[in-house]
């Protein structure tokens, strides 16, 4: 298959108030100019048998022909470090560090040094073409490796040096495994005396986990990026011989070893940033590029802790990818300033060239402290960030997972041929380790309108931002007026942003949640909120939100029903040195916040609820009006044909389901795709099918809150997908109506 | 080994091939799509509810799939239809060998 033509973006911010300003960063291939309007978006489904698409065209002053482009993306972390006067008198020197490199077989990667890849200039402590640690260097004509010849292990740990004297040409380098491989040879060295001294190219810095390649649009990009975990690198202004090397990489180099000591690198200071510390007294200090994973465990690393709070000395690793990614760095392409009056709501910057065409959604939100409706929905934009590009085709499971044929769809394609945009939360980097950071600066293809995603139900095949237009769309059509906010939002602000509003919606899949937006959440329910759950597998994971990065998100699958597993000892997110995983492994399970918490999900057709006993009760009375008793609510939709499907959630006291929650209605009949969530049994039992557990099924749940507040949990998240069957007169929109025209009544509630 | 009733199997595949299977179905089922990535089959999506066009996994990222434009979709149980009585007959000829 050719590359293929596209046009895409990504905008800064996502989420932006009336009076601000947000950038868009338009990237295309095969066209040379394209067209930009702003659209309010309202219906993203092109199902035919649904409303159809909706937009409507804002008059903007970005609504405007532009020349189109092609904006290049450098993944990969390393770190710079800047300091350059210490380091230009550098000539004999030694190189070393504990490393644990998992492609020792990828080819050339630089651990650290000094190597401009253009100008063949430098020097740099290196794994070579045959996975061996070698020595670099270049004098801008000749470029010499000397190399052990013994060839690293995939993720074993082993120190590495490497040394050169100026005046005799001496150069050497050392191996050793720190493994106990009593049969397999782990210790080689190699001294060679060479004609080549190294040249500096002034704008190349020294680099840790990559080289320098060039400049770009006055972007540096580097090179040989180096797959896996260094530990305590460090840097001597002479040679030395091996016991100094042991006692360098190990003890803090005393003021009286201040003329050998360049730099004492200590990753497990300030592991929450970017700020790479030198603890010499040189303080030749660096900082990180494009995010690499912080607070990994080390060469020492004993198992006696699992936090790197605890022993922050066993926590010396920074685990380094070729494709990390947190900016794209392109250059703006248009942007919107929003006067001081402007509605909120979702919005998108429509791109087309001839037949080609993007959007790159976003949301205008209130002005702090200024809401405009006593409504607001809750935009799941760290879901949209933890599922961005989420592109699973290739594992062999997939199709038996979703139970149908996989249909791979244009966005697919288009993230698959630019693996330098990054991938999702779900996926694996390069070298196979988990993917723990996602960026919203980078196209995401599938945070789209129109999108439909191998992973949704027969039917409308939507899950996330297209899914959740389902809602927009009902908002709209029905005539409510509603504020649009973010969860980064609600990380930034807390309950203050959510407090005015005498009730909150959901989307429907809000499943990565930062520990602020839990608090703010829970807070705004307390003290006399009302929230609409919309979804289902909401409330699931933990996350933080980059304060120093704007726009990263931090997660490790530690715990839950995961595509991946963290390793050993990783447990702990690097930003806050919160426990990471899922919010029932700290005491937070979803029934705790809003009744429910997923117990399953599907991948071929949805199903429908039945009313239950407690349906019946007066408090909930509202809730029903116009529903028969035996009336099955939502055996229609446009996902799956049902109102239960794909994701959806149960009641358990035992996990925080409130003892005066009604579990009012439930939902039944689903089929054999829909498997037990894995926390769910203890040990390996047969019956994880739906048609065989009991457990298997959502539960719609009403509960009041303290202060008059309330919740009221679909807890589906085919739920928005049946509201506008029937031209919107159907069960699930009057059941919604229903709850949303009495949670807007400030009346108190009968308890 | 279980002995599939692959004739009444099939009958029920193909009067329903997405939703509720029977337990011996389900079995067979699983055997048939979890083939290697490299050379499965999937559907790419040509135009939005409309028109699938069988492809196979190649199995690299760049270029995931190999389209097969001789068999072009409008309705997707067609082509799940397809899938299945090509992969049950590879299988039935693996079954055989055996």
């Amino acid at each position: 298959m050719t590359r293929a033509r596209y046009i895409t973006g990504y905008s800064d911010p996502m989420s932006v108030a009336p009076g601000g300003s947000i950038h868009f960063y338009v990237s295309a291939e095969g066209v040379t100019q394209y067209r930009a309007d702003i659209v309010r978006l309202i219906h993203g489904d092109l199902n035919p048998a649904g409303p159809g698409f909706k937009e409507k065209v804002v008059q903007t002053s970005v609504s405007n022909n532009y020349p189109a482009r092609r904006q290049n993306t450098y993944p990969g972390s390393c770190i710079v470090i800047h300091e350059k006067a210490a380091l230009a008198a550098l000539s004999s020197f030694t190189l070393q560090a504990f490393i644990w490199p998992t492609t020792p077989q990828k080819g050339r990667q630089v651990i650290l040094g000094r190597w401009a890849a253009k100008q063949r200039s430098g020097f740099a402590l290196i794994i070579d073409e045959t996975g061996a640690a070698a020595l670099l260097l270049g004098d801008g004509r000749r470029v010499e490796t000397i190399s052990s010849g013994l060839a690293l292990r995939e993720r074993e740990w082993a120190f590495v040096a490497a040394t050169y004297n100026t005046d005799s040409g001496n150069a050497q380098v050392f191996q050793e495994t720190l493994e106990d491989h009593v049969v397999l040879k782990g210790r080689a060295t190699a001294e060679r005396l060479t004609r080549v001294k190294p040249r500096m190219v002034n704008r190349a810095p020294f680099t840790i986990s990559a080289g320098f390649s060039h400049t770009d649009d006055q972007r540096s990009v580097f090179c040989y990026h180096y797959n896996g975990k260094i530990d305590r690198p460090r840097l001597a202004g002479d040679v030395l011989d091996s016991s100094t090397q042991i006692s360098f990489q190990k003890h803090r180099p005393q003021p009286e070893q201040e003329n050998i000591a360049l730099a004492w690198w200590d990753f497990s200071e300030n592991m929450a940033t970017t700020t790479i510390t030198d603890r010499s007294i040189n303080q030749i200090n660096g900082e990180t590029v494009h995010l690499p994973t912080r607070a990994m465990t080390g060469h020492n690393w004993t198992g006696h802790t699992l936090r790197a709070e605890d022993a922050p000395e066993e926590y010396g690793a920074i685990h380094f990818h070729d494709d990390d990614l947190y900016d794209s760095g392109w250059n703006i392409s248009f942007t919107l300033d929003l006067p001081d009056r402007f509605r909120s709501g979702v919005y998108a910057a429509r791109l087309k060239a001839g037949e080609i065409e993007d959007y790159i959604p976003f949301f205008v939100r209130p002005k702090p402290g200024r809401p405009t409706a006593r409504l607001a929905y809750l935009a799941e934009t760290a879901t949209y960030m933890a599922y961005a590009n989420f592109n699973v085709l290739h594992a062999p499971e997939t199709e038996p997972w979703v139970s149908r044929l996989l249909i791979v769809y244009p966005d697919n394609l288009l993230a698959y041929q630019h693996d330098e945009w990054g991938k999702s939360l779900y996926e694996s980097h390069s070298d196979g380790s988990g993917i723990s950071v996602s960026s919203r600066l980078r196209p995401i293809t599938n945070m789209r309108p129109k999108n439909n995603s191998p992973f949704g139900l027969h039917g409308s095949s939507l899950r996330e931002f297209c899914a959740d237009t389902h809602l927009i769309d009902w908002l709209d059509y029905k005539g409510y007026a509603c504020d649009v906010i973010t969860d980064e939002d609600l990380d930034n602000e807390g309950v203050e942003l959510l407090r005015p509003y005498a009730a909150v919606m959901t989307g429907t899949h809000p499943e990565y949640t930062s520990t602020h937006m839990w608090d703010a959440l829970k807070a705004y329910t307390d003290q006399g909120g009302r929230l609409m759950y919309m979804g289902g597998n909401g409330f699931y994971w933990r996350i933080a939100y980059n304060q120093e990065c704007p726009g990263a998100i931090e997660m490790r699958r530690a715990g839950g029903s995961r595509t991946w597993i963290t390793e050993p000892g990783e447990g702990f997110q690097s930003i806050d040195g919160e426990p990471a995983g899922v919010w029932r492994d700290v005491g937070r399970a979803p029934q705790r916040l809003v009744g429910t918490g997923i117990v399953t999900m599907g991948f071929d057709i949805a199903s429908y609820f039945k009313r239950l006993d407690e349906s019946h009760d007066r408090r909930v009375a509202f809730a029903f009006e116009g529903i028969g008793a035996d009336e099955r609510i939502g055996e229609f939709g446009l996902i799956g044909g049902g109102a239960a499907g794909l994701e959806f959630d149960r009641a358990e006291p035992h996990y925080g389901t409130p003892p005066h929650a009604l579990v009012v209605a439930r939902s039944e009949n689903h089929t054999e795709s829909y498997l037990l969530l894995l926390e769910e049994m203890g040990a390996m039992i047969p019956n994880i099918h739906a048609p065989e557990n009991p457990l298997i099924h959502a539960d719609m749940v009403f509960y009041e809150t303290p202060k008059g507040g309330a919740v009221f949990s679909f807890s589906s998240q085919c739920w928005c997908g049946s509201l506008s069957h029937n031209g919107y007169n159907n069960n699930v929109s009057r059941m919604t109506s229903n709850v949303l025209t009495r949670f807007l009544d400030p009346a108190a509630f009968d308890v | 080994m279980i002995k599939y009733n692959l004739a009444e199997l099939t009958a029920e595949f193909e009067a329903n091939p997405i939703g509720h299977h029977s337990p011996a179905l389900r079995h067979l089922l699983q055997k048939l799509r979890s083939s290697p990535t490299k050379g499965k089959f999937v559907l790419v999506c040509t135009k939005p509810y409309r028109e699938w066009v069988l492809a196979t996994l190649t199995g690299s990222r760049k270029n995931p799939v190999k389209l097969n434009k001789r068999y072009v979709f409008n309705d997707l149980l067609e082509a799940e239809r397809f899938v299945f009585r090509r992969r049950l007959k590879a299988f039935t000829r693996l079954e055989e060998d055996q």
